[in-house]
């Protein structure tokens, strides 16, 4: 899992309202005043993170004792490509570049 | 420059005017209103060039808040450039509420919404269920109270589009009208004065119960609508969502988790009023 090397931090809890409406759940992010409308899995895995710094496979990880995610190397890369999704939409930090 | 006062729900505005004319039609319409002392928004009629007060007069719309590229109406049109320019300084300018451009009756405290384009009926709609029991509150916005969630009237004069008009007049044939204006970019326009009791009462408001999404021209139909539908498309319906910020935010998802929706559609009042009682029974 050496690949993964870049983490991300969510923005701390207290910064966005999470309102789960049937299909989608929605995020509003009070630094920047702006409502994102999300599906599954991003409210999944910003609760997984938490406060921490994790990598994909970290996230992988955790969300697998919740979720059944299927191949573990295809979680990887999707969650990879969705926290950067949302690094672009400044619900998540990029913290370190391998 | 002559000038008006009047009430509207919670907003107090002053339309000042070149011309007597467009204000005096309005001081006959809103004859019934309260005239406050302090106003929230200035709107001015003015000309639109220095001759053009006396030369085929247009009026210019000028105010606390101006759309820049606004085309002058005719002098005959004035009264139209007045209620505009008060919307306008509503959409752009009012935060103590959440707007959403919708239409609201009320019954036994409870209020039913109803929001669409511009031709979906909703302003038609209220208007004939405010002549069957139910009381008007608005035709053109719908005031959310941020602190307790609930709907608060503004009733200005009702506006009825093209074949609304004689639709209306069947119904209220003693009804209060203003002159017909013919001709204006959306149709012909004339304006219907709510009954006494939307006027009386327009500092009521009540709770939300139902949402309805009307759609006139088709074939009678309910749908419902997801809550994450209602969402989108109720943001799309604020003017000043955006500007409201949190406070905004926490007052729509309040309002979408707690008031059930349906789309309906419809091809005749009757048919609406009808599909509306059998929704409100069921869902309200």
């Amino acid at each position: 899992m050496g690949s993964s090397k870049i983490l991300y931090r969510a923005e701390p809890a207290d910064q966005r309202l999470v309102e789960p409406l049937d299909m989608m759940t929605l995020i509003y992010q009070r630094r920047s005043g702006i409502t994102h409308m999300v599906g599954e899995p991003v409210p999944q895995m910003l609760a997984a993170m938490g406060d921490d710094a994790v990598d994909a496979a970290i996230l992988a990880k955790r969300l697998a004792k919740t979720f059944d995610l299927g191949g573990a190397a295809d979680a990887v890369a999707v969650l990879s490509e969705r926290l950067e999704e949302l690094a672009e939409l400044g619900l998540v930090e990029r913290i370190t570049d391998a | 420059m002559h000038e008006f006062r009047v009430q509207v729900g919670p907003a107090a505005f002053r339309i000042g005017s070149a011309w007597r004319e467009p204000l005096a039609q309005m001081a006959e319409l809103y004859r019934d209103y309260p005239q406050p002392e302090f106003t929230d928004f200035s709107v001015r009629l003015e000309p639109t060039g220095l001759l053009r007060r006396w030369l085929r007069p247009s009026v210019a719309i000028c105010g606390d808040y101006m759309l820049p590229d606004a085309a002058p109406l005719p002098l005959a049109q004035g009264l139209l450039a007045a209620e505009m320019a008060m919307n306008l300084q509503m959409a752009l300018g009012w935060r103590r509420h959440l707007l959403l451009h919708a239409s609201a009756v009320e019954r036994d405290g409870r209020v039913l919404v109803m929001t669409g384009q511009s031709g979906s009926g909703k302003s038609t709609l209220s208007a004939l269920l405010g002549s069957r029991g139910w009381r008007f509150m608005g035709d053109e916005f719908v005031l959310l109270d941020p602190v307790s969630g609930d709907a608060v009237p503004f009733p200005r004069l009702i506006s009825l589009k093209n074949s609304a008009i004689a639709a209306m007049q069947a119904v209220k044939p003693d009804g209060h009208f203003g002159p017909l204006l013919a001709g204006t970019p959306k149709g012909d326009i004339r304006h219907l004065v709510p009954p006494g009791d939307a006027i009386a009462r327009m500092g009521q408001g009540g709770a939300p119960a139902l949402l309805l999404f009307p759609r006139f021209g088709y074939p009678g139909e309910v749908r419902e609508v997801a809550p994450g539908e209602t969402f989108m498309r109720l943001t799309q319906a604020s003017t000043n969502y955006v500007a409201l910020g949190e406070a905004g935010f926490t007052t729509l998802t309040r309002f979408v988790r707690s008031v059930p929706s349906r789309a309906i559609d419809y091809q005749s009042g009757e048919e609406a009023v009808a599909l509306v009682e059998q929704l409100w029974e069921r869902l309200a």
